[in-house]
């Protein structure tokens, strides 16, 4: 457990932590259930091939705000999402890259009455302390390969400290919903998919598995940052192919959408 | 003569319940005597019968010819009324419920009691000659009401008019957004509806003859007179509507009869239909239990009447067109709702209005507005966001904020205007442009496209960076001035409507003693809120030409804009339209009607933003403002609920016509999957209504859609869409209009 982690847990909620967001939105359907309030954090240490939002990797990109700001702005969307359904979620980057800053949104939401989500890629998992999991409803946890040497080649990072963090997950009974990134010619090996399927069905607690397409939409937001776009010459998957991947986590046992 | 209606009443009121409305033209108490409030889904409905779709594909031929040309046909020989054309018919053999405007279908009638003009340059956009003789009535013999307001007009409103600073004022074509009671056709039978007229008469002679007296004593002889008129048109089909309608299929018949009146005599900017589908379930549901009709047949009827409303026409000239963009005629009907005694007023018959736009695909009109209110039962809730996810086709209205005001039997003229059905009506008076208002406020009543004085009086800003307090002080003043010319201009308009273009068959369908309101309304709220929020939180310098006028501003620094549930950019907009609506309200309006405004532009918003120059908000000279109370394009950029929740801000107590929000949302914005989507959409529509919105029209499109439909219009005839209260098909749409509705916001997943 890291230094910062630790001192999260002596922290009473409702005093502020700095952190480095990207920015919010409010969303429906696509970063958890309903309409939920959104924060981006900034500062990412995976390094996607397929990553869609290149603006959000460096945390000195981003802007400093208070948690207890971003709190009261989402006490803005209390009744909406009371009355939508849907709750709040701490997307990024990489939200554990500040755990301190996300336990304290996460708690400052629930505190609000909303459901909390947490977006994240696994991989620091380990910052993720007793008290920040305790605020937390729902995780969206991405496993981006079950083959390890692709998912380093995919990700820049290694695997394991996912499925570490994947049956911590599974032995608090956190709700999870699993998110696969469909890469033709990369993850869309039969062994690869089965994999991520077995290991999911095997844990108990994923309630859906969100089967991603991948798609070139920020290719020109890695223009505009004068970064290569690693997979502008890879295909988008085909109806057919998603079609396929579904059918291989279904075939676990999962529910898949 | 009393003893023979008794009788008929017995036979066709047989099975109903309830007393009051018996004895007075009561329809609210009829409905909520004997409907049924309906909590299912959607499962029990029924698709297209082999007559309907034949019937509608006959008529589908003739889309695309009325397409190409602009018009399909016109009657070039005959003014319009209630008995001016002989019957027509589609396919007299296959139609359930006949009657059309002229003698032909898609074939327009010319309406020159609104104006000559209007008329002759109707037809010379379609290269078609108006046939001398009828042009020499309404140009020697008879004076219309586009030549009366002309004699009344003052310089000052022609100035504001040609400024485009006070436009698409009805003054060239018939104001419209009348509602006619058209269901007491059906419940009473026209004989008890004169018979009634005939004793609000009675009263009046009582009365010492004052001006008001004569005028409404002058009214009710027209509108018994057009009552009359009603029964012959109605008799020339073969029907008899002096009686009380008997079953299902006579209640839409009468119904429509009454509305087609109206619509053969009136070109009306928006000919609303009112709150029909529960009161008709009632005849519906009583042949369904007896047993002369089953679903196919009921949705047969319900089709078929739809049909007939999406058909209806009018000649309207190209400036017309510019202004209201895809030949809208706002046949609105408002569905759903709440009684005030907590029922819903959703009935099977709700779905089935719904349901058209499945059996016959997507369409425009009738514009099917659904009265939201997050109490509605889940079943209809969901079918509602289902039909937008798969039509883009309904606007959604907040039945909680009207219903307190003007009662549960309310429906919508026009796009978002609320009125108790038969008991009230509003003089239609378009928008004023408080974009351009503001640039007045800099340029001391200059217009800064022209450099022409058209506001006297007020005083230039000299300074080199605008300050806010003097900005503000100024703009009140601006703000004075238009809403004294404003009120001014409506008043000599409806002085004038009603007395050259009176819609006296509309008339007869109300109350005698109707409540009136004066309807005004505001165009470019979010351009004049963000380019007053950069002048308060940002430096804005002034860029003046060699004469001194201010023609562009330089903005540099961050500043809130409105559209991001910011309060510091909102409460600019609310404070706007509260001060408006206390400046109006200054000026006493014609006929004692109550001020209201709106917040709503329909497609004007592009034609505003053509006759207004560079803004402080950096938006460029000629730029489209965004529709109604929505944000600037692109400027909300914290996703749809956050432009929503700051529209909810404006309150609905100081803009009673109505506050209008346009939403695009693509399909992917709502979820992954089609069945997450549907409770999602009406998770939104829940929460906006529940955070005080008014207004919401859904569009659930992709981007890419729209660009495909602009370059393959063939393919897309029906691709129907959302623009500002009313629905168009994105196909007649001008080419302008079509980008600027892609260069709106779309709420999409990232």
């Amino acid at each position: 457990m890291s230094i910062e982690a630790t001192a999260t847990a002596t922290r009473p909620a409702g005093v502020p932590v700095s952190g480095a967001v990207h920015s919010w939105d409010v969303s429906t359907g696509v970063d958890g259930p309903g309409t939920r309030f959104v924060v981006f954090t900034q500062g990412c240490p995976l390094r996607c091939l397929y990553c869609h939002n290149p603006e959000t990797w460096k945390m000195r990109d981003g802007r400093r705000v208070d948690s207890t700001e971003m709190i009261a702005q989402a006490a803005q969307y209390v009744p909406f999402i009371a009355a939508s359904g849907g709750g709040a979620t701490v997307s990024g980057g990489e939200p554990l890259l500040q755990p301190a800053f996300t336990g304290a949104l996460l708690r400052g939401f629930q505190d609000l009455g909303l459901h909390t989500a947490l977006d994240t890629s696994g991989y620091l998992g380990d910052r993720a302390d007793k008290d920040l999991l305790a605020a937390t409803d729902l995780v969206l946890l991405d496993i981006k390969s079950w083959d390890r040497a692709l998912y380093k080649r995919l990700t820049s990072v290694e695997l394991h400290p996912t499925l570490v963090f994947a049956r911590r997950l599974a032995e608090l009974s956190i709700p999870v919903h699993l998110r696969f990134v469909l890469v033709p010619g990369l993850t869309d090996e039969a062994a690869n998919v089965d994999g991520v399927a077995r290991f999911a069905a095997s844990l108990g607690n994923v309630e859906r598995v969100d089967v991603l397409p991948f798609h070139k939409l920020a290719a020109g937001k890695y223009r505009t940052l004068g970064i290569p776009f690693p997979l502008a010459d890879t295909p988008t998957p085909t109806g057919p192919q998603v079609a396929q991947t579904c059918a291989r986590f279904a075939a676990a046992g999962l529910a898949v959408f | 003569m009393t003893t023979i209606t008794q009788d008929t009443n017995t036979a066709a009121w047989a099975g109903l319940h309830g007393g009051a409305w018996r004895d007075e033209i009561n329809v609210r108490d009829f409905i909520q005597a004997n409907y049924a409030p309906y909590t299912g889904d959607g499962s029990f409905l029924a698709g297209a019968t082999e007559r309907t779709t034949a019937l509608w594909t006959r008529l589908g031929e003739l889309f695309p010819i009325e397409r190409e040309r602009g018009i399909y046909d016109v009657d070039v020989h005959t003014p319009a009324g209630i008995t001016a054309h002989a019957p027509g018919y589609i396919d007299r053999e296959h139609e359930l419920i006949v009657g059309l405007q002229t003698d032909a279908p898609l074939r327009r009638a010319i309406m020159p009691n609104s104006g000559w003009r209007l008329v002759a340059a109707g037809l010379a956009a379609y290269g078609i000659e108006p046939d001398p003789e009828i042009a020499k009535i309404f140009t020697r013999y008879r004076k219309t009401h586009n030549d009366g307001v002309f004699d009344a007009y003052t310089p000052q409103i022609l100035a504001a008019r040609k400024a485009g600073i006070i436009t698409g004022l009805p003054d060239a074509y018939g104001r419209g957004r009348i509602i006619g009671d058209y269901r007491r056709v059906a419940l009473y039978g026209v004989d008890r509806l004169i018979e009634a007229k005939r004793e609000e008469r009675a009263e009046l002679d009582e009365r010492w003859a004052d001006e008001a007296t004569i005028r409404l004593r002058e009214e009710l002889a027209e509108q018994v007179r057009a009552l009359g008129e009603l029964k012959e048109m109605a008799a020339s089909y073969g029907f008899d509507v002096s009686k009380p309608a008997g079953s299902a299929r006579e209640a839409i018949q009468w119904l429509y009869f009454g509305y087609l009146a109206a619509v053969k005599e009136q070109n009306g900017a928006a000919m609303s239909l009112g709150r029909a589908s529960t009161f008709l379930d009632v005849y519906l549901e009583r042949d369904l239990a007896a047993g002369t009709l089953d679903e196919s047949g009921a949705q047969e009827l319900v089709d078929d009447f739809v049909i007939k409303l999406r058909i209806v026409r009018f000649l309207r000239t190209p400036e017309y067109d510019e202004l209201f963009s895809g030949d809208p005629t706002w046949v609105t009907e408002a569905i759903g709702g709440l009684g005030s005694d907590g029922r819903p007023l959703v009935t099977r018959t709700s779905f089935r209005f719904l349901q058209t736009l499945y059996n016959l695909g997507p369409a425009p009109e009738p514009n099917l507005t659904v009265l939201w209110s997050p109490r509605l039962p889940r079943g209809f809730k969901d079918f509602c966001a289902k039909v937008s996810i798969d039509t883009s086709a309904i606007q959604y209205e907040s039945d909680d904020l009207m219903r307190p005001k003007t009662g549960d039997d309310t429906a919508i003229a026009c796009c978002v205007s609320a009125m108790a059905v038969g008991k009230q009506m509003q003089f239609f008076g378009a928008r004023v442009n408080l974009a351009k208002a503001l640039l007045y406020a800099v340029n001391g009543g200059r217009d800064e496209m022209t450099g022409a004085l058209v506001a006297p009086g007020l005083v230039p800003i000299t300074s080199e960076y605008l300050e806010y307090g003097e900005l503000d002080a100024a703009f009140d003043t601006a703000l004075d001035w238009l809403a004294e010319t404003y009120v001014h201009a409506l008043n000599v308009i409806h002085y004038m409507h009603d007395k050259y273009a009176y819609e006296r068959l509309e008339m007869a369908l109300h109350d005698r003693d109707v409540e009136r309101t004066l309807a005004c309304g505001i165009a470019g709220l979010a351009v004049a809120a963000d380019s007053l929020s950069a002048v308060k939180h940002a430096r804005v310098r002034v860029i003046r030409d060699a004469s001194g006028l201010a023609v562009d501003y330089e903005t540099t620094g961050e500043y809130p804009v409105y559209g991001n549930n910011d309060g510091r950019a909102d409460m600019i907009a609310v404070a706007l339209v509260d001060r408006f609506m206390a400046k109006i309200q200054r000026y006493p309006a014609y006929r004692s009607a109550r001020h209201t405004q709106s917040v709503l532009t329909i497609t004007s918003n592009v034609v505003y933003g053509h006759k207004t120059g560079n803004t402080p908000d950096g938006r460029r000279s000629g730029t489209p403002f965004s529709p109604g109370a929505n944000p600037m394009n692109g400027r909300d950029t914290h996703g749809l609920v956050a432009a929503a929740l700051s529209v909810a801000k404006i309150p609905y107590d100081r803009a009673e016509d109505g506050i209008s929000l346009t939403a695009t949302v693509t399909p992917g914005g709502l979820g992954r999957e089609p069945g997450e989507r549907v409770g999602n959409l009406a998770g939104i529509l829940d929460g906006y209504f529940a955070s005080g919105g008014f207004h919401m029209n859904v569009n659930v499109l992709n981007r890419a859609t729209l660009e495909d439909a602009m370059e393959h219009p063939e393919n897309y005839p029906q691709l129907t869409i959302r623009v500002s209260g009313y629905a168009v098909n994105f196909v007649r749409l001008t080419r302008e209009q079509q980008l600027d509705v892609l260069s709106r916001t779309f709420h999409e997943a990232p």
